[in-house]
């Protein structure tokens, strides 16, 4: 890019071209991916407001940055690492002291909490229909960045535990074990949220 | 493996794909033996796509609209 001045080679148009042309495709491509990229980065972070601002600050990053992508690697998983980093730099993170985690039950939790106050219904369809959007969603805000982070990647944007672990720069058995953690926290959160709040 | 409290172990590995096929093998039998974590099981698969689908908040048009603003300019 920066030699773009010294170009008198009779190939230089032609390869200015092709960048440019490998550059268009590429912004498509990311642009092309951004509501999924979104659905991720919207709970990354504490509101829609930071999740704009961020998915701004990552495309823009993304584009200057273009060169560096690996075409024929995973854009989806290389845009999420910018805006984890992004993320990251601007502090946007609270971090907790162990003391302040909270609470965790066995896997079980949820279901026992719903299937006590479904009046003898125990059809696991209708047990999950207890849950409201709400309940989930502000659920989903208690539980700790670091476990929050991972379970959003894996459950919400489909990426294997290796993706995540790349993405979040972290090994993999990192990654198992705070998905573990953060999904009990996160039921944990949807009972005190489901069954807490109908009393 | 494969009695009640293991299931707890093995039951998000499981839904994850990340059990080996020996390990997944035995986890399918208890399935099939065991109402109980059958159930369970039914009520986490569930429980995931509800959890999914109940996050989504589509991206505001103006949104994307700003993102495509940042493409570099054609010359």
């Amino acid at each position: 890019m920066a030699r773009v001045s010294e170009t008198t080679r009779e190939s230089d148009p032609r390869r200015l071209a092709t960048d440019a042309r490998d550059r268009v495709h590429f912004e498509e491509e990311a642009l092309a991916l951004s509501d999924q990229v979104y659905r991720v980065a919207r709970h990354l972070v504490g509101s829609r407001e930071e999740a704009e601002d961020l998915m701004q600050e990552t495309y823009a990053r993304a584009f200057r940055s273009w060169r560096s992508f690996t075409p024929g690697t995973n854009l989806r998983a290389w845009l999420l690492r910018i805006l984890t980093n992004l993320n990251i730099d601007r502090g946007r993170r609270i971090q907790r002291t162990p003391d302040q985690q909270p609470l965790e039950e066995g896997d079980y939790f949820l279901y026992n909490k719903l299937e006590e106050t479904n009046d003898g219904t125990t059809d696991e369809d209708r047990v999950v229909q207890r849950l409201s959007q709400n309940d989930v969603v502000s659920a989903l805000s208690e539980v700790p960045h670091d476990f929050r982070d991972v379970v959003v990647l894996v459950d919400i944007g489909d990426f294997t535990y290796a993706d995540a672990a790349q993405i979040l720069d972290i090994p993999v058995g990192t990654v198992m074990s705070r998905l573990h953690r953060g999904r009990r926290i996160l039921k944990r959160a949807m009972a005190d949220s489901a069954v807490g709040s109908e009393h | 493996m494969s009695n009640c409290e293991d299931c707890e172990q093995w039951m998000q590995p499981y839904m994850d794909r990340a059990l080996t096929e020996a390990e997944r093998f035995d986890a399918e039998r208890h399935l099939n033996e065991c109402s109980y974590c059958r159930k369970r099981y039914r009520f986490e698969e569930h429980l995931r796509q509800f959890v999914r689908q109940a996050v989504v908040e589509p991206m505001p048009a103006e949104l994307k609209q700003k993102l495509a603003s940042l493409r570099t300019p054609l010359q």
